[in-house]
This record gives C-alpha cells, structure tokens and sequence, in this order.
C-alpha cells in the first residue's frame, strides 16, 4: 500500500462537478477533520464547478471517470468517493469503484447500497463499500417520518418536496423518476412508514423560493405532546449539522375520526392522527445562495457519512501500523 | 389535425376529477365515455386530477384505484383513443407502464412551463412504446411567447408529437392566446393544442382564437367539468365550432345529450358545482393554478380566513400546479397574522 495518512486525513474523490459535488467539496474543504479531497471529476470543459475546483487547488479531469482511472497515482490515493452525478452514472460506475475497493457514498438516487440517514442510522453500514445518500427530499423529511414512527405506528408517509428551479441541475433533472422512487422507498425503509409516497415540484419563482417540505403522516392514536416531543427533538438534531432546518409552523394534527382518509388499494383510516408537518430548509449559502437548502441537507449528510468512514479507515490504519 | 379537422380531447373523465373531489363512480364514468366516443370525440383522457399516481393527501384521493378507472373506460371505447396524463415529479414511466397495459394510446407529459427537460425521458420512453405523445406545458400565461416557445423546442425534440399552451389558471386574454400558439406554430414542426379554463369566462372564446392561429387539438369537458370554473364546456365548443366553420368530428346533438342527460345529472347527484363565483374568479384574476380551488375552499373554512386572501397570497408567492400543501402553509400564516393583529 502506497497510501500514507502522514496528515491524519483519508483522501478522497468527487465525481460530478454540478451543484452538488461543487457544494459538498466546499464544505469538505472548509470543515472536514479527517477528509482530503485530491480530486474533482466532471465532464464539462466548461463546468464552473470544475474551475472552482481548480481555484481551491485541486486537481480536475473533464473526461469523466476515465480521465480519473489514468490517474493512477491519485486512484491508488483515495479510500473515499463521493458520487455526485447522476442515478444511472452511479450505476455504470459503482462496480468500478467496487473492483478498486473504494467506499462508495452515492449522493444520486441510484440506490445500489444501503440507505444512510444521519440523524436515524449515521453509524450503521459502515462495514459496506457502497451506501446511498436517497434524495435531497430524503434527507430533510425521513428524520420527521422517523420521529413520529418512534413514538407511534405511521401506516402512510407522504411528502413533498419543492425546490428552487435553479437549485436542480441537470442530474436531478433526468433523475426525477428515481427521485420519486428512491425517496418513496425510504420513507418506508427508513421512516418506518407502512407505505411511502414521494412528490418533487420545481418552483421557478424569482427570487428563487426556499426549499420546502411538507410530510404528512398517517398514525394510530397517540399522545399528541409525545409525538411533538419527539419532532421537536428531531429538529433539533437535525440542526446539528443543518442550521437552516426549521419548523414553520406547529405540526398539526387532524384526528382521524372527524376527517377520515381512505386510500384506495391499500386502506382507510378512522381512529388516529394525520400529522402535517411543514419544512423550510435555508442553505449555508456555500456554493449556491441561501435559497438551495436541498443542496446543504444532501451534502451536509454526505460530509457526515464520510468523515465516520475516514474516521474509521484511519483507526484501522493505526491498529495495522501498532500490530506491525 | 386528422382529415383537416381539428382533435377534441376530452377532459370530462380528467380534469373534471378534480371538481368532482376525486370521488367520480365507475359506472358514471363508463356513460360518459360511451357517450364521448359515439359522439366523435377523437382522446379521451383518464387520470387522478394531477395525473397518474396522483392519489395522495396532498391531492386528494380517488374513490377507485387508477386502474379500475382506466381499464373501466378502456373497454367501452370503439373510436376514441385513450389517453393518459402524466406530470414528472409525481408520477413515474413505471406507472406509465401499466396503463399502457391496460390500451392507452395517448400520453400527456405536463410540466410547468419553464421545467420542460424533466419531461425529457418520459416523452422518449412514450415514443419508443409508440404512443401518440403530447408535451403539456401548464401555467402558460406566466411566461412570454418566447420563452414558451423554447420550453416547446425542448419536448418537440424529445420527441412529442404536439406541444400544449395550457392556460391552468385560465388567466389568459384572447391575444395571450394568439400570441404564444403563434410562437410555437412559427418556432415547431409539430401539432400545437390549448387547454382552457373558464375562470375568466374565456373559455370557449380562448379556444376558437386558438384554432384561429394554428392550433390543431383542443381540450374540452362536458358542462365544463374541470378545476377551477370549469374548462371550455365541450358541447358549447362544438356549437361555437360549428357556427365558425371549424370541422371537427363531433356530434353536437350527441354531446348536448350527454351534458344534459348524463353529466349535469351526476353533478347534482354528487352536489358539484362548476361555476364562475368570486373564488374561482379570482383564480383567473390572479394567475392561479386552478386546481387549487377546492383545497383553498377546505382550507379558508379550517383555518377561518378568505379563500381570495388564500388564492391571492398563492398567487404572489408564484406557486405552481402541485404545490398544494402550500395552500395549508398560507392559510396558517393569514390565520397567525389575523390572530397577531388583534
């Protein structure tokens, strides 16, 4: 192994130059203790991402993955890569990293590996090669699924997602299927919701508007304050790494009873609750502006995922060089 | 344009979800279908209100399943064509996939009309499949003729056969109209339609100013039955149609009887109204998405504020078709603001 950590870092590689990529590379360059990216992999000549990139001093390739596999010296270097691309480039790319051995944290919503959601499931899976990020709509409402499945039984989980037009770039654009997909998924996976459904709406407005998130959820009877309770301390976590996460209103509870809910093909709902809950999520305003929290949720889980993979890389490295 | 007439889409089965509360019969829906169909409407469309997999709190849900309506009005039609509409963000080519099992010929890709490209592999799925395939691009008036055009290039070159001016908040002026059909027949090789709502009492006249400037389909509904105050009433289309010289290949006596006899029947039954009233009035005034009417209604009523106030502030934010939950987020601010005033 020509890999050396003399700096206490994991270095790593970002794959695609968008919105995404750009966003996660400032962060990781700005607050990451154990991560070193080495380089940003596009391919657009043209990509401000990518003279971005090269303005911070890291090395850039516009021939997509092959112009990063001929860097072989920065190939052998990196335990780490972020996918920023696309949900079918993951998919053409993900068994290239897997036969380099390289982890994996896929950022589109290709969803070959399993799901991480900071606040619910930061520490699991960290013993696979690949893990999936879902969504950006993912990553801000299945922490309030979540909070209430916790508490008490969610038979539905609905959310939707809008973003700022100029926040979705290409990649989300083509992805917009697997989008609704991949985060319908993991309500259900991860919220704990019986069932999950998933809408994404592109707002073009000027000025551009916040991300929002509305999640509805269909329970059994509980205690209303118990539930709130534990939203509330969800937001709260959540906050941690995404300041911009915020209530904006009070969650409202509907009882069940006065407005029943029937879902055809799977259902209807007399007793219990249909929680609504509202989102906003301002950005840290690092590459896009404020407006584009959909980036800051999946690239601030992104930064989280992997400084636990590098953390841990690195104490393994330490416990080989004590043994040696 | 099929034999120099011009295509009626119907909408009745559709659009008019959406006043009925999502809660139309399937017997209801199968009359009326047969009604259409020997009455020479050329598509008939069939969907949740927001299109495939639309079933959802946000939208509301239907009384049946998806596919219990479609396959219901699939095998009652002989002449029409089936057809589907489908917005990217809610549903998906996997929900497309199983209505073509069920015969549909006709799909409708919608998005607002600055989104175009996240219809892209939609409309190219639905060409492989062999599907006449139509871009529907919502909201139209919200944007110049230019800009339209070019969201229009991008669905024409993805591979649709004809590209929408839909007019969702039924907010456009006659010249509105002239103008952007204009600039997507002088700008595409393909078809061009235009999609009414009657907020502003426009309707019908909106639809013949259309025709008048290159469009070749139309989109119409029985009694109007549609978001909002209704769509251009099909029956009165046809007779308008007809007094204009416009060919198309209806039955005006036929659809006449299916307003009267069927569908204004079923809208008593079920206590639906369409109509032009202060709120949906204001929907055209203010550049609504016309769809959202009945959850402002809801929401006015549990939140104790005016459904204009709720329309109005909708309007100012510049939201768009599919922002529902928004609706709630607005009447909760009126209702704090109210209560922060006293």
């Amino acid at each position: 192994m020509s890999v050396d950590y003399k700096n206490g870092k994991v270095k790593c590689a970002i794959v695609g130059s968008g919105n995404i990529g750009t966003d996660l590379l400032i962060k990781i360059l700005r607050y990451s203790k154990y991560l070193e990216p080495v380089m940003m992999i596009g391919i657009d000549p043209n990509s401000d991402g990518l003279a971005r990139a090269k303005r911070l001093g890291i090395e850039t390739t516009y021939e997509g993955i092959n112009g990063f596999l001929r860097r072989k010296d920065l190939v052998d270097e990196v335990d780490i890569i972020f996918e920023a691309t696309s949900a079918k480039a993951h998919i053409q790319n993900a068994p290239i990293y897997k036969e380099l051995g390289k982890v994996a944290v896929d950022l589109t919503p290709a969803a070959l590996g399993p799901y991480v959601v900071p606040p619910v499931n930061l520490g699991e899976h960290l013993d696979k090669l690949n893990v999936n990020l879902i969504t950006c709509g993912g990553q801000a409402t299945i922490p309030m699924v979540y909070a209430v499945s916790r508490v008490v039984k969610v038979h539905y989980a609905e959310i939707v997602s809008s973003v700022a037009s100029k926040s979705a770039g290409p990649g989300t654009r083509q992805n917009i299927d697997e989008f609704t997909q991949t985060t319908a998924k993991g309500l259900e996976v991860i919220g704990k919701a019986g069932k999950g459904k998933a809408i994404i709406i592109l707002n073009p407005a000027e000025p551009p508007i916040i991300m929002r998130n509305t999640v509805y959820t269909i329970t059994d009877e509980c205690d209303v304050e118990e539930v709130h309770e534990s939203i509330y301390q969800m937001v709260d976590e959540v906050k941690k790494y995404v300041p911009g996460y915020n209530l904006k209103s009070e969650p409202i509870f509907d009882p069940l009873d006065k407005y029943p809910i029937r879902i055809p093909g799977y259902g209807e709902f007399r007793r219990g609750y249909k929680v609504t809950i509202l989102l906003e999520i301002e950005g840290a305003g690092h590459y896009l502006p404020k407006y584009a929290g959909n980036l800051d949720i999946m690239t601030s889980a992104a930064l989280r995922v992997g400084e636990l993979f590098a953390e841990k890389i690195l104490k393994e490295k330490d416990v080989q060089q004590k043994q040696g | 344009m099929k034999d120099g007439k011009i295509i009626i889409n119907d909408v009745t089965l559709r659009d008019g979800m959406h006043a009925m509360s999502h809660q139309y019969e399937i017997e209801d829906m199968v009359k009326i279908a047969k009604a259409l169909d020997s009455a020479g409407v050329d598509i008939i469309e069939v969907s949740h209100g927001d299109g495939l997999a639309g079933n959802a709190i946000n939208y509301g849900f239907s009384k049946y399943s998806e596919i219990e309506y479609i396959s219901a009005v699939s095998g009652v039609l002989r002449g029409a064509k089936l057809d589907v509409l489908l917005l990217p963000g809610i549903g998906t080519i996997e929900d497309l996939e199983v209505a073509i099992e069920y015969g549909v010929k006709v799909v409708r890709v919608a998005t607002h009309c600055t989104e175009a490209d996240i219809a892209i592999q939609h409309i190219e799925y639905s060409k492989k499949r062999g599907l006449d395939v139509v871009g529907f691009l919502m909201m139209a008036h919200s944007i110049s003729p230019d800009e339209l055009a070019k969201q229009a290039k991008i669905m024409e070159s993805a591979g649709a056969d004809c590209v929408y001016v839909v007019d969702s908040a039924g907010a456009m002026l006659p010249q509105d109209v002239a103008d952007r059909v204009k600039a997507l027949k002088d700008n595409l090789n393909c078809e061009v339609g235009f999609h009414a709502h009657n907020n502003l009492s426009l309707g019908v006249a909106n639809s013949l100013i259309a025709v008048q400037n290159g469009a070749s389909r139309i989109d119409a509904s029985l009694c109007g039955l549609g978001a909002g105050a209704g769509n251009a009433p099909l029956e009165v289309l046809i007779a308008v149609f007809n007094r204009a010289g416009v060919k198309t290949g209806c039955d005006l006596y036929k659809l006449m009887d299916a307003a009267e006899d069927i569908v204004r029947p079923m809208m008593k039954r079920k206590g639906v109204e369409v109509v032009i009233d202060r709120d949906s009035l204001s929907l055209g005034y203010a550049g609504v998405y016309s769809s959202f009417l009945l959850h402002a209604k809801k929401a006015s009523q549990k939140f104790g504020v005016d459904t204009r106030d709720i329309l109005f502030e909708l309007g100012r934010r510049k939201m768009v078709g599919g922002q529902e939950d928004m609706i709630i987020d607005v009447a909760v601010d009126l209702a704090n603001g109210f209560k922060n005033e006293i």
